[in-house]
C-alpha cells in the first residue's frame, strides 16, 4: 500500500506541470504587463520595472527560468506588494483561509453526516423531507446570497461576530473565522446531507442488514456499525471535489468577510497581473487538492476492503 | 357448501390461459415512473415555464432591461411613479420619472405641514404645479421596482433568466457533447488508447477548476461566447468519466456477446444495444450538471467575472442585489427566488430522472 | 412439546396494487432434534413465514395480521420489540440464501461472529474471539485462528455459508431457520453444507426448519414436510409419505415434474399456467386454475388441511371427500 501512495504522490509531479506551464503561458498571452497601467511611471521607469523582474525577455526564456526557480521553491517577489515575496504572502494568508476552510469542513460533516443519517432512517417521513428539503435549499442558495443574509441576521442584528475583516476584534464573541465558515460549510453540509441519505440507503436495503437484525443486534448498533460504514463511501469519495469546491468557495466568502485569506490574494492578484503570485498560488491549491485526493481515496480504502487492491 | 352448476363439466383439464402480459420497455417504464413521481412531474412543469417566461416575459413588460431612469433611482416594487414635466424655453418639455417614496425630496424647501399638503394633493391625482415642474400620478407601474438607475428590475430578472439559462445549458452541452465522444471512444476502444485518454482526465480532473476558469476570463476578456466555453470545458471530465465506465461495463455484459453471437455488425451493436444504455445516465448527468453550471456562472458573476455588462445574468443581479441589501432589499430577493427555485427544479427532477432510470431502485 | 408453535400466522403486504396475502393461514410445530421441510414455489409464502415470526418483516408495507407463535410460553408475534430482538441469534437463528450479499462485507469475519455472543452475553472480547476460532473450526474451516481476521470477500462461496451456519449457531440455539441456505451454491458443496447442518444439528439437539424448493433435498434431509402454495399449506406429513402417497394434485405434479424421473426424448412435465394474484382474495382452493382434477366446487368452497392419516394432512376438497384417491398416477400429462 505504500508503493501506491507514493506512485500517487509522484503523480503530483506531471500535474503540477502542467499546471505550471498552463498558468504561466495563459497569464503572458494577457495583454500589457503588470505595470503598464500605472500612470505615474514614465516609460524609462517601466522599461527598468520589466527589466528588473525579467519581463523583457523572450518567454521561452522566462518560462525556464521561472521552472529553475521553482523547483527551488523559490517563487519570486509578488509584482504588488514589494515588498514581500509570494512565499511570504502565501504563509501569510493561507493560515488564515485554512481555519476557515477547517472549521467549514467540520461544520460540513458533522451536520451533513447526522442530518443524512436521520433522513435515511426515517424515509419518506417527517424527518426525511424537513432535512432534506433544508438540505435542497442549501444547495440552491449560493454562498454570495446566503452570506449577506446570515451576516445581515448574526453581525449587524445579534452582533454576535464581526461583518468583516480579521484583526482587532475582540468586542464580539465570535471568532472572526465563524461567519465565513458558516456560509461556506452549510452549503457543502447539504451536498453531505444528500449523499449520507443515498448510501445509507442503500445500504439499509442490502441483505446483510437483515442478517444483523436477524442476530438480534440492536437497531442503533445496526446503524452506526453496520450501516454507516459503507453508506459513508459516496460522502468520503465526495470528499476530493468538495475540498476543490472550498477552495473556491474561500474566494467568495473571504470578499463578502472581507477576511485577508489566500483566496482573496489570489482574485486581487489576477487583476492585478501579478504573475508571480498568480502562479505560486495556482500551484500551491495544485498541490493541496491532489493531496487532498489521495487522502480521499485512501480513507475509501479504509472503508472499503474490497477496493483496497485497486488504490 | 358447493354450488351446484346446472351444466355438466367433465373432467377434464382446464386451463386457463395466463394473460399474455405486454412488457414494457425501459423507457415506457421510465416515464412510467417519473410521471408518478409527483415532485419531479412538478418540477419538469415548473421549468418549462419558466423557461417560457423568461423568453417571452420581456415583451409583455412594457420596458426593456437596459432602460434606465436616473431620476427614479431604486424603487421598490409597485410604488406609485409620478411624472415631472419640466418646461424648457425654446425646447420640448423634459420628463423625467419619480417614485412616491422621493416625492418629498423635491419639496425640501416647504414647511413640514406644507409638504404633506402637496404630497397629499400628487397622491390624490392632482396635477401639481411648482416653479417650472409639474408633477402628477401616472398609471405606471415597475411590479417588481427598479435598481439603483431605475431599471425595471421585472424585466432585468426574465432577461437575467434567458442568459443564465442560456449560459447553463450551451456550457453543459459543451461539456456533454466532448465528454460522451471522450468517454466512448475511450470505453469502447479500450486498451492503450483508454489508458491514455483516461490519464489525461484524470490530471485534468486534479487541477482547480473555478481557478482555471478564473484564469481563462481574464486572459481572454469577459467574452459571453467564451464563458460557456471555458465552463464547459471543465466540466466534461465527469461526463466523460460516467460514459466510459457505462461502456465499459455494457461491453462485457451478456446482452452485448449474445448480440455479437447473433451476428449483429458491430455498428447495430452500438446504435440499438450501447447508445440507449448510455443516454440514462447522460440525461440524468445532463440535468445536474446544468444547475452546477448556472451556480459557477453566478460566482463568477459575483466575482466581477461573468457576462459582460450590460447583459447580466442573475448572478450579476445577486451580486447587485446582495450589496444594497440593506436599502432594497426587493433587488435581492426577486433574483434569488427565480435563480433558487429554477435550481431546485432541476436538482428535483434530476433526482426524478435518476430513480426513474434506475430499474433497480425501488421506493416502496 | 413442541418447541415453536406456529398457529395459524396470517402476514399481509399492504401495497398500491391492492391487500397481498402472502401467508394466509399457515400452522407447524417445530421440534428439538427434528427437521421439518417447508416446501414451496417462489412467491408461496415460505420465506415470509419464518421472516414474520422472528419479526423481520418490514412493517410497513407488511402487518402481521393474525396467529399466534408460541415459543418458551412467549407469543413471538404479540411481545415486545425488545423481547423479540433478546432471542433473535440467541435462542432462534437464521441462515440466509446468498452468503456473499448477506455477511457485511465492510467488517472482518471475526467481527461478525463475536457479534451474537458481545450482544446477548456478557463477555469479554477475547472470550468471544476465542468462541468465534472455535466455531469455524466446528463448521470444518482449516486454520481458523488466522482465517478468523479475514473479510468475506476472500473466501469462497461454501466458505462462506459455512461462516454464516457457524455464526447462527455461536450462542447455542434451540431452533435454527435455514431459508434456501443451499440454493446458490454449487450441487458438489450443498451436499456438504447440507451434512454440515445434520451434523451440528446432532451436535447440539437443534430444532431445525428447512425452507426449500428443491424436493431433492427435502427427500434427503427432512423429518416431516409441509407444502405451501399461495400463502397456505396445502399438504403437511411425514416425508417418506408424502413422496409415496401425495394426496394433492399440487404435489403430485411437482414429484412429476422432476427431470430426472422422465424418459430421455420424451417431452418434459410442466404445471402449465402461473401462480395466482394474491392481491386478490381466493375463496377456493388457490391451485384450481392449474389443476387437473379441478371442479367448479374447488374455486368456490374454501378448504381447510384435513388429515387423511395420523401424521398426513392434505387441503384438497375432492381428496378429502374420496372423489380422489390415488395422485401416483395423476389423470392426464399436462404439458404447457
Amino acid at each position: 500500500m505504500i508503493k501506491v501512495i507514493v506512485g500517487r504522490l509522484l503523480q503530483l509531479i506531471p500535474v503540477l506541470w502542467i499546471l505550471l506551464t498552463l498558468t504561466f503561458f495563459l497569464t503572458k498571452m494577457v495583454p500589457g504587463g503588470p505595470f503598464s497601467a500605472e500612470r505615474q511611471a514614465t516609460p524609462e521607469v517601466i522599461a527598468r520595472l520589466n527589466e528588473y523582474y525579467g519581463l523583457d525577455k523572450p518567454v521561452w526564456q522566462q518560462y525556464l527560468s521561472y521552472l529553475g526557480k521553482v523547483v527551488r521553491f523559490d517563487f519570486g517577489p509578488s509584482y504588488t506588494y514589494q515588498s514581500d515575496s509570494v512565499t511570504e504572502i502565501i504563509a501569510r494568508s493561507f493560515p488564515i483561509s485554512l481555519q476557515i476552510g477547517t472549521l467549514a469542513f467540520a461544520i460540513a460533516i458533522v451536520i451533513g453526516v447526522t442530518a443524512g443519517a436521520i433522513a435515511a432512517v426515517n424515509k419518506n417521513k417527517v424527518w426525511d423531507y424537513l432535512p432534506m428539503s433544508v438540505a435542497m435549499l442549501g444547495i440552491c442558495l449560493p454562498t454570495f446570497v446566503l452570506g449577506p443574509i446570515l451576516a445581515l441576521i448574526f453581525c449587524l442584528e445579534l452582533k454576535l461576530a464581526p461583518v468583516s475583516g480579521w484583526y482587532g476584534l475582540e468586542y464580539v464573541p465570535l471568532h472572526p473565522a465563524v461567519m465565513p465558515a458558516v456560509t461556506l460549510g452549510l452549503f457543502y453540509a447539504a451536498n453531505v446531507a444528500r449523499l449520507t441519505r443515498g448510501g445509507m440507503l442503500d445500504i439499509l436495503n442490502q441483505d446483510f442488514i437483515r442478517t444483523a437484525r436477524a442476530k438480534g443486534v440492536p437497531e442503533h448498533q445496526i446503524i452506526l456499525k453496520h450501516a454507516l460504514r459503507g453508506g459513508l463511501l459516496p460522502v468520503v469519495s465526495f470528499l476530493g471535489p468538495a475540498f476543490a469546491g472550498l477552495i473556491s468557495g474561500s474566494f467568495v466568502v473571504e470578499k463578502i468577510f472581507n477576511v485577508p485569506g489566500l483566496g482573496q490574494e489570489f482574485i486581487k492578484s489576477v487583476f492585478n497581473r501579478d504573475y508571480p503570485l498568480i502562479l505560486g498560488t495556482v500551484i500551491f491549491f495544485g498541490t493541496l487538492i491532489v493531496i487532498f485526493n489521495l487522502v480521499s481515496d485512501i480513507a475509501q480504502a479504509l472503508l472499503d476492503p474490497k477496493s483496497r487492491k485497486s488504490l | 357448501m358447493s354450488i351446484e352448476t346446472a351444466t355438466v363439466v367433465p373432467d377434464a383439464p382446464v386451463i386457463q390461459e395466463a394473460k399474455l402480459a405486454s412488457g414494457t420497455s425501459l423507457w415506457q417504464d421510465a416515464w412510467y415512473r417519473l410521471q408518478r413521481n409527483r415532485l419531479a412531474l412538478g418540477s419538469l412543469v415548473f421549468f418549462c415555464m419558466m423557461a417560457v417566461v423568461c423568453v417571452l416575459g420581456p415583451l409583455f413588460t412594457g420596458y426593456t432591461y437596459e432602460q434606465t431612469e436616473l431620476s427614479l433611482k431604486a424603487s421598490a416594487p409597485l410604488e406609485p411613479i409620478i411624472e415631472r414635466t419640466e418646461s424648457v424655453k425654446n425646447g420640448a418639455p423634459r420628463r423625467s420619472y419619480l417614485g412616491l417614496s422621493s416625492i418629498e425630496d423635491e419639496f425640501l424647501e416647504k414647511s413640514p405641514e406644507e409638504r404633506q399638503a402637496v404630497v397629499a394633493r400628487i397622491k390624490r391625482g392632482e396635477v401639481v404645479r411648482e416653479d417650472r415642474f409639474s408633477y402628477h400620478l401616472t398609471r405606471l407601474k415597475h411590479r417588481f421596482g427598479t435598481d439603483a438607475l431605475g431599471r425595471d428590475l421585472l424585466t432585468r430578472v426574465l432577461v437575467g433568466g434567458q442568459i443564465s439559462l442560456a449560459v447553463g445549458f450551451a456550457a453543459t452541452l459543451v461539456s456533454v457533447v466532448i465528454g460522451v465522444l471522450w468517454g466512448a471512444v475511450a470505453g469502447f476502444l479500450g486498451g492503450k488508447v483508454d489508458t491514455v485518454m483516461m490519464r489525461l482526465v484524470d490530471i485534468l480532473y486534479a487541477m482547480p477548476f473555478t481557478v482555471i476558469v478564473i484564469l481563462l476570463m481574464v486572459t481572454f476578456g469577459r467574452n459571453f461566447i467564451l464563458l460557456f466555453v471555458a465552463i464547459g470545458a471543465v466540466e466534461w471530465l465527469t461526463m466523460a468519466r460516467i460514459v466510459r465506465g457505462q461502456i465499459i461495463s455494457l461491453k462485457h455484459q451478456e446482452f452485448v456477446e449474445a448480440a455479437v453471437s447473433l451476428g449483429l455488425s458491430e455498428r447495430t451493436i452500438i446504435l440499438r444495444h450501447l447508445i440507449p444504455n448510455v443516454l440514462g445516465p447522460v440525461i440524468i448527468y445532463t440535468t445536474l450538471t446544468v444547475p452546477d453550471v448556472m451556480l459557477l456562472e453566478a460566482v463568477l458573476s459575483f466575482l466581477g467575472l461573468g457576462v459582460p455588462p450590460p447583459m447580466s445574468s442573475w448572478g450579476a443581479l445577486l451580486d447587485d442585489g446582495a450589496r444594497t441589501m440593506e436599502t432594497s432589499l426587493w433587488l435581492l430577493v426577486f433574483p434569488a427566488l427565480f435563480f433558487s427555485s429554477t435550481l431546485f427544479s432541476l436538482n428535483f427532477l434530476g433526482d426524478g430522472l435518476r430513480d426513474a432510470l434506475d430499474p433497480k431502485s425501488s421506493k416502496d | 412439546m413442541p418447541l415453536l408453535s406456529v398457529e395459524n400466522l396470517k402476514t399481509y403486504f399492504y401495497t398500491r396494487a391492492g391487500t397481498v396475502r402472502a401467508v394466509d393461514g399457515v400452522s407447524f410445530d417445530l421440534e428439538s432434534g427434528k427437521t421439518l421441510g417447508i416446501v414451496g414455489e417462489s412467491g408461496s409464502g415460505k420465506s415470509v413465514t419464518c421472516y414474520s415470526i422472528l419479526g423481520l418483516v418490514p412493517q410497513p408495507p407488511g402487518r402481521i395480521v393474525g396467529g399466534r407463535a408460541l415459543f418458551a410460553g412467549v407469543d413471538l408475534l404479540a411481545c415486545s420489540k425488545e423481547q423479540l430482538r433478546k432471542i433473535r441469534g440467541k435462542r432462534i437463528s437464521m441462515i440466509f440464501q446468498d452468503p456473499m450479499t448477506s455477511l457485511n462485507p465492510y467488517l472482518r469475519i471475526s467481527e461478525q461472529l463475536m457479534e451474537p455472543l458481545l450482544v446477548h452475553e456478557r463477555i469479554s472480547r477475547k472470550h468471544a474471539l476465542n468462541r468465534a476460532v472455535t466455531s469455524l473450526e466446528e463448521v470444518g474451516i482449516q486454520d481458523a485462528g488466522r482465517r478468523v481476521h479475514f473479510y468475506p470477500h476472500e473466501f469462497s462461496g461454501g466458505m462462506r455459508q459455512r461462516v454464516m451456519i457457524a455464526m447462527a449457531l455461536i450462542s447455542r440455539p434451540e431452533i435454527l431457520i435455514a431459508d434456501e441456505p443451499t440454493t446458490a451454491l454449487d450441487v458438489t458443496v450443498q451436499a456438504q453444507i447440507l451434512e454440515l447442518i445434520k451434523q451440528r444439528q446432532r451436535e447440539l439437539g437443534l430444532a431445525v426448519a428447512f425452507i426449500t424448493h428443491d424436493l431433492g433435498v427435502v427427500a434427503s434431509f427432512c423429518a416431516s414436510v409441509k407444502v405451501m402454495y399461495a400463502g397456505r399449506i396445502v399438504e403437511a406429513g411425514l416425508t417418506r409419505e408424502i413422496f409415496a402417497r401425495p394426496c394433492h394434485p399440487y404435489n403430485a405434479a411437482l414429484q412429476q415434474s422432476i427431470p430426472a424421473l422422465h424418459e430421455k426424448g420424451k417431452p418434459l412435465f410442466t404445471i402449465a399456467g402461473l401462480p395466482p394474484d394474491l392481491s386478490k382474495p381466493i375463496p377456493g382452493c388457490p391451485f384450481a386454475p392449474r389443476c387437473a382434477y379441478m371442479l367448479p366446487k374447488c374455486q368456490q368452497t374454501p378448504v381447510r388441511l384435513q388429515g387423511v392419516t395420523a401424521h398426513h394432512e392434505t387441503a384438497c376438497l375432492r381428496f378429502q371427500v374420496g372423489e380422489i384417491g390415488d395422485l401416483r398416477h395423476p389423470l392426464a400429462s399436462v404439458t404447457a
